[in-house]
């Protein structure tokens, strides 16, 4: 029973914390323009298939790892620059339409250059199980909430002590006060793209080892990366680790004490509560609507 | 003026020089309509790659009839509304004499009530029963159906004396059709389904329905219906959950890229596949040896990737098709039909084929072969 339960946790946090880290991406493009960046799961696709094509050039792990996430990098200041700079008069609707737009672009581009095939990564450390308690983990999915948890950390520190976090929240506060205090608004958005898709390709190389990578695998965790952000709260760190862990293990519970049928319709339950009684999320910012 | 004249001398040789040579051996026209771009690529590519590169040859070794092939064909994106429009056209504008395509199922039945109206001879690459059965006059496939896939797996657990399964399908259009196949004929092969699990096509972790199936009393084998990263993500999480029940996986994953992508998981999984996995493990008296050794030797030389199943699929189609127009003797398109509905014995790439007027899909039970993974590579079992 205990084993079972222990199992079902596990494998709850396993895909709670490939939802969390999604989710994280989420939150930095959010913080500085209050645009949900639809583009974020093609950072993760980004990161995940640049890495198996640099692993099969030769260049070691941990090499092609960086060099993945630096493109991603590149890309997404490339996105802010070419798509969302030109439209930078047009109101937060647009810009998230904007970023579905590129969204699709990139996955088309990802299967004229890489293929449709699924491609694996190997795990960062030992491909051994974890035992505990009768049930199994994986060290890759340590390694994911891991990095994860030094990602809210690093958000944390980012927002609250650095000029350039500070500068990040004010522009999403109020645009033309922070122009006036002379924050540089396009520079501003740049940093935050280009953060989000770092961020989005290192979830991306994080979580292939597990749920291996492919042109299209952004959709679904894109979504559902952002249904975490959601529950949490849209621009909380913390939430989207919340939010992410609260999705896989309800996804994981249903799958194994009720129905693996009504696993998505039980965590869909979860967050049309979730967002009846708490609008905000579970840990949104209470500051009013400005109107 | 002049000007004018002249021009229209030289129109008047172009046509001239376009419409001579067309007289003189008029093409056979073979249209089709395949996903080669969107969700079901994976399918339309190859397929389409098979049908240029056999048109190809067949017209470089004198065509059909002593008259060159001609292939029409047009991207569905498998979407079954453009996959109507393009048989639509097919048949109005192109004016065809075979039609081959439906990558999917989906597209496949789009198109057939108007092939069926238009009384054209077609042969369709897609899987469902439905295609097929009930019979329809001019509607033929290549593929095996997802019942006779999962007939296959139950008869090879039978041999093995295994009565109590657990299934575990993806919730994908793949997944349900063989949860729903295996269902009805489980109890043939006096075996009951113990548990019956699903998972969604992008779930990334099913350890949560393999403990389930694991906590079953008296569950002896795993059967895996699925399709994509799904079953190699299964096959993973039971090697990781250190399962050692006999597991099969559908036919869905039968490529060297499942081996690849589930790794060391995969050793020892058995599934039912087309011949073309394991070329040089075929006996050398079976009949289907030189015909799939050609097939992957020269697809795989043309376009530098590895050969699919459902590459095979077409080149059966094809072959089928022309087998039908030379026998026919015409392009009438009554009596290809007939032809093709007597074609007995046509050794293909998927298996051996033998219509008749009340089965227009032709194979046996048997043309899958049951693999077995074994160090890291396809053994053939039966």
């Amino acid at each position: 029973m205990l084993a079972e339960f222990l199992q079902y946790l596990f494998s709850g946090i396993t895909t709670g914390a490939i939802y969390a880290l999604v989710a994280l991406g989420f939150t930095l493009v959010y913080n500085a323009s209050h645009v949900i960046n639809f583009a974020q799961g093609e950072f993760l696709m980004i990161g995940g298939m640049a890495t198996v094509s640099l692993l099969a050039l030769g260049i070691p792990l941990p090499l092609a790892i960086f060099m993945a996430i630096l493109l991603a990098g590149i890309l997404g200041i490339l996105l802010q620059r070419l798509a969302i700079a030109p439209a930078k008069h047009a109101d937060v609707i647009t810009l998230i339409i904007i970023t579905i737009g590129a969204s699709i672009f990139l996955r088309g581009l990802a299967q004229l250059i890489w293929g449709k095939e699924l491609h694996a990564l190997p795990s960062f450390s030992s491909t051994e199980s974890l035992h505990v308690g009768g049930a199994v983990m994986y060290t890759q999915s340590l390694w994911v909430l891991g990095i994860a948890t030094v990602i809210v950390l690093a958000l944390v520190v980012f927002f609250k002590y650095t000029l350039m976090g500070k500068a990040i929240l004010a522009t999403s506060m109020n645009k033309r006060a922070a122009q006036l205090v002379g924050i540089r608004i396009q520079w501003v958005l740049m940093i935050a793209f280009m953060l989000a898709a770092t961020l989005g390709a290192v979830a991306g190389v994080a979580i292939a080892p597990i749920s291996f990578t492919t042109y299209d695998i952004g959709i679904m965790l894109g979504l559902k990366g952002f249904v975490a952000a959601a529950i949490g709260g849209l621009g909380s760190g913390v939430g989207a680790v919340v939010g992410g862990l609260l999705l896989g293990i309800a996804e994981t519970m249903t799958a194994g004490y009720i129905s693996s049928e009504y696993k998505d319709a039980v965590a869909f339950l979860l967050i049309l509560l979730i967002l009846f009684f708490m609008p905000r999320g579970l840990f949104g910012s209470r500051v009013a609507e400005r109107v | 003026m002049h000007g004018i004249f002249r021009l229209s001398m030289v129109w008047l040789v172009l046509v001239l020089g376009l419409w001579v040579p067309a007289q003189a051996a008029e093409p056979i026209k073979i249209g089709a309509f395949v996903s080669a771009t969107g969700p079901a690529a994976f399918l339309g590519d190859p397929e389409l790659k098979t049908l240029e590169m056999y048109v190809a040859r067949i017209n470089a070794a004198g065509g059909v009839l002593g008259r060159p092939l001609q292939l029409i064909h047009y991207d569905d994106g498998g979407n079954a509304s453009e996959a109507r429009n393009y048989a639509s056209r097919l048949i109005r504008a192109d004016r065809v004499d075979f039609i081959i395509g439906g990558s999917t199922t989906g597209t496949t039945m789009a198109a057939v009530p108007m092939i069926e109206q238009a009384r054209i001879p077609f042969i369709s690459m897609a899987g469902a029963i439905v295609i097929t059965e009930p019979v329809k006059p001019w509607v033929f496939k290549t593929p095996q159906s997802d019942r006779m896939a999962a007939q296959r797996i139950l008869a090879d657990m039978q041999s093995r004396g295994i009565t109590r399964v657990g299934l575990l399908s993806g919730t994908d259009g793949f997944g349900s059709s063989g949860r729903a196949q295996t269902l009805e004929v489980a109890g043939d092969f006096g075996i009951e389904i113990v548990a019956d699990l699903t998972y969604g096509p992008q779930d990334t972790d099913m350890t949560a329905q393999l403990t389930r199936i694991r906590n079953t009393a008296g569950v002896e084998a795993l059967l895996n219906f699925g399709f994509g990263q799904g079953p190699a993500i299964v096959t993973r999480n039971y090697a990781h959950l250190g399962m050692t029940l006999p597991f099969y996986q559908s036919h869905g994953v039968a490529s060297d890229r499942f081996l690849e992508l589930a790794g060391a998981a995969a050793e020892g999984i058995r599934l039912p596949a087309s011949p073309l996995l394991v070329p040089d493990d075929l006996a050398e008296d079976d009949p289907q040896r030189p015909v799939v050794q050609a097939y992957k030797e020269a697809f795989e030389a043309q376009w530098n990737m590895r050969v699919s199943t459902f590459g095979g699929y077409a080149y059966d189609a094809l072959m089928l098709a022309v087998k039908a127009i030379e026998t026919a003797g015409t392009t009438e398109p009554g009596a290809v039909r007939d032809a093709l509905e007597g074609i007995r014995g046509h050794v293909g790439v998927t298996g051996i084929y033998s219509f008749s007027p009340t089965d227009h899909m032709g194979l046996a039970v048997e043309s899958f072969r049951i693999l077995e993974v074994r160090d890291g590579r396809w053994v053939l079992i039966d």
